[in-house]
């Protein structure tokens, strides 16, 4: 590593007093941010709120829906309609032939935060979501293990309950990156099959001691009630560690593409691990070898071998705001704002860079105490309406960096298409338009 | 990264006196597991190592297999296994290590047990698990077959498809250890 790649704090700067003064409440935040290429005034935008004038004769301040009587109650709540454009990005290979076989990517080009609301959750499946009656689905644990149980949605909602913040990720997210031409598309519709949830249910530990695991039992195969029984192989060590048996998801029961009404969840693991709509667990000497963990979610290589059970998900993160097909209206101030995260444990920094990764600033973290749980990094930064390639670098608690997009793609076989978590770059150019771009 | 459950329980003995009371710990641990015979346990599982434990009896051979997959696997497979709509099944042995790769049944997959697993539990993909085993063990022959990796005379069953050889056995590198 060249000395234009180290990091520098030096190109970190703090606001001036006048401009803390000038830009109100919001400086005060500002204050305890750091900037990326800091030292021009902030620009105060005036916001002109409800100067509505009316028929009344007062001229008093007031939109029309604050001259009517608002709506009623609803049992289950939904966005504002001006924010139904808010949509996952749906990808299917197959087409009408396997219309539920593929991926409908998390918007988070339009989200904020750490947690991933329940309907804009990322959703990888493989042979559509099935219609699972909780009363009648049940999940066998069987094996090698002293005493076979069966166990009903019923019983399994009767055991003590652990609540975990984790993200999911497919092991597939970024695979549109690596086709040759950068796909001018949302930040999602490339980045998006991942997400964050708070997750509730029981420690999988739990039940594998009832059962009475065997000590020859070295490994768990997870089988989903979807009609591809998707299955995979999971060693007896992540089973007894921090796996969970999910029943809810952000406080409510399961979404049916989230695996309702029970799903194992393996974090920091490759998303199609923790299988969804959970009906087998088989305590076993060995892997299963499925399709899935063969065929599928292995990594080929250059020399035509193929890395295989790479569970964990790389360090990694991705600028959502300002990212692909948004436009910057007028150079100023900006937020820099992005999610970060690790398989291997908790984000300790996130890096960004406006340079194409010449020069590096430490961006502010929200949930880094929180390992296998999504960081939001959030930074300044004065677009000065030149042309400019923002980049952004995570590295975790293990000391794992995100590797740049040729390291990353240097190690594979070109048609690889899983773990890719190299280093993303978004082009602002002179008409403040943001563009993927391969750097 | 959760608490040992022994120690739990352990905890929860010492305050067992009040048990009617509402704890924080478990007073005993909590069991709402139901048993499960022998017997139920073969009709839930379908899935088969590579040694080819589990694998149910009957048998099946090429010619069944051609006359299986054509009424239930080419309208998406396509005609011998060619692919599309849907992927390939056979071809590309020796292009792995190419700038092309094809991945398919006879270039990559390891084990021919996964296939008659992944046909049994997943295939037809409108209608899954309405295969006969001799069905599901016919047209694993005719996909091996097409693919060069058995004769055409050759019948799978229990005992014959773990021992098949498939070209890419030994192309994994086995990260877990």
């Amino acid at each position: 590593m060249d000395a234009k790649n180290r990091s520098s704090r030096a190109s970190v700067a703090r606001p001036h007093q006048e401009e803390s003064e000038l830009a109100g409440t919001n400086a005060r935040k500002m204050d305890r941010r750091t900037f990326l290429a800091g030292g021009a005034a902030a620009a105060g935008a005036t916001a002109f709120a409800g100067l509505t004038q009316d028929a009344n004769g007062q001229g008093l301040a007031g939109q029309p829906w604050e001259r009517t009587y608002g709506a009623g109650f609803r049992g289950y709540g939904q966005p504002s309609r001006f924010e139904q454009s808010v949509q996952r990005h749906i990808g299917r290979p197959y087409g009408d032939l396997a219309p539920g076989s593929g991926a409908a990517l998390s918007p988070i080009e339009r989200l904020e935060g750490i947690i991933t609301p329940g309907s804009l959750h990322n959703d990888r499946s493989h042979s559509g979501t099935p219609d699972i009656d909780p009363k009648q689905h049940q999940l066998l644990l069987h094996g090698l293990v002293a005493r076979p149980l069966m166990f009903s949605v019923d019983a399994l909602s009767r055991y003590p309950m652990t609540s975990r913040i984790y993200f999911l990720e497919c092991s597939g997210n970024s695979n549109r990156n690596l086709v040759p031409q950068p796909a001018q598309v949302p930040a999602g519709a490339i980045h998006g099959n991942i997400a964050c949830s708070e997750w509730t249910g029981i420690p999988l530990s739990v039940l594998l001691e009832e059962a009475g695991l065997l000590p020859q039992a070295k490994w768990l195969l997870a089988e989903g009630a979807d009609s591809a029984h998707m299955s995979r192989s999971v060693p007896i060590e992540k089973a007894l560690d921090d796996a969970m048996i999910a029943l809810y998801q952000n406080g409510e029961r399961l979404r049916p593409e989230q695996g309702y009404p029970v799903r194992l969840l393996l974090p920091g693991w490759e998303g199609n691990m923790s299988v969804k709509w959970l009906r087998r667990l088989k305590a076993t000497e060995g892997p299963t070898y499925t399709k899935d963990e063969t065929s599928k979610y292995t990594d080929l290589l250059p020399d035509g071998k193929a890395l295989q059970f790479t569970f964990e998900m790389g360090v990694k993160s991705v600028i959502t705001k300002p990212s692909s097909t948004m436009t910057l209206p007028q150079p100023g101030f900006y937020e820099i704002s992005g999610l970060a995260w690790s398989g291997g444990g908790r984000v300790r920094r996130v890096e960004v860079s406006a340079d194409a990764g010449a020069t590096w600033s430490d961006a502010v973290l929200y949930g880094e105490e929180r390992p296998k749980a999504l960081v939001r990094f959030r930074l300044l930064w004065e677009w000065k309406g030149q042309p400019a390639v923002l980049q952004s670098r995570a590295t975790d608690e293990k000391g794992n960096v995100q590797p740049p997009r040729k390291e990353w793609q240097a190690r594979y076989s070109p048609d690889n298409r899983f773990h890719n978590n190299s280093i993303v770059s978004w082009s602002v150019d002179a008409d403040g338009s943001v563009k993927n771009v391969y750097a | 990264m959760f608490t040992p459950r022994r120690l739990v329980v352990a905890v929860a003995a010492a305050l067992s006196a009040c048990a009617a009371q509402p704890t924080s710990v478990p007073v005993k641990a909590p069991a709402f597991g139901s048993p499960v015979s022998a017997a139920e346990i073969p009709r839930w599982d379908i899935s088969i190592p590579p040694s080819g434990a589990g694998l149910p009896a009957g048998s099946g051979d090429v010619k069944r297999g051609e006359a299986v997959y054509v009424a239930q696997c080419q309208a998406c497979h396509g005609p011998k296994g060619v692919g599309k709509p849907a992927d390939p099944l056979v071809g590309g042995i020796g292009s792995l290590a190419t700038g092309k790769p094809l991945r398919t049944v006879g270039s990559y997959w390891p084990y021919a047990t996964t296939l008659f697993d992944y046909t049994r539990r997943a295939m037809p993909i409108s209608n899954p698990l309405s295969l006969s085993d001799d069905e599901v063990y016919a047209v694993t022959a005719y996909v091996l077959y097409l693919n060069g990796i058995i004769a055409e005379s050759a019948e799978m069953n229990a005992q014959t498809l773990p021992q098949v050889k498939m070209p890419n056995r030994d192309g994994f590198v086995n990260v877990s250890k």
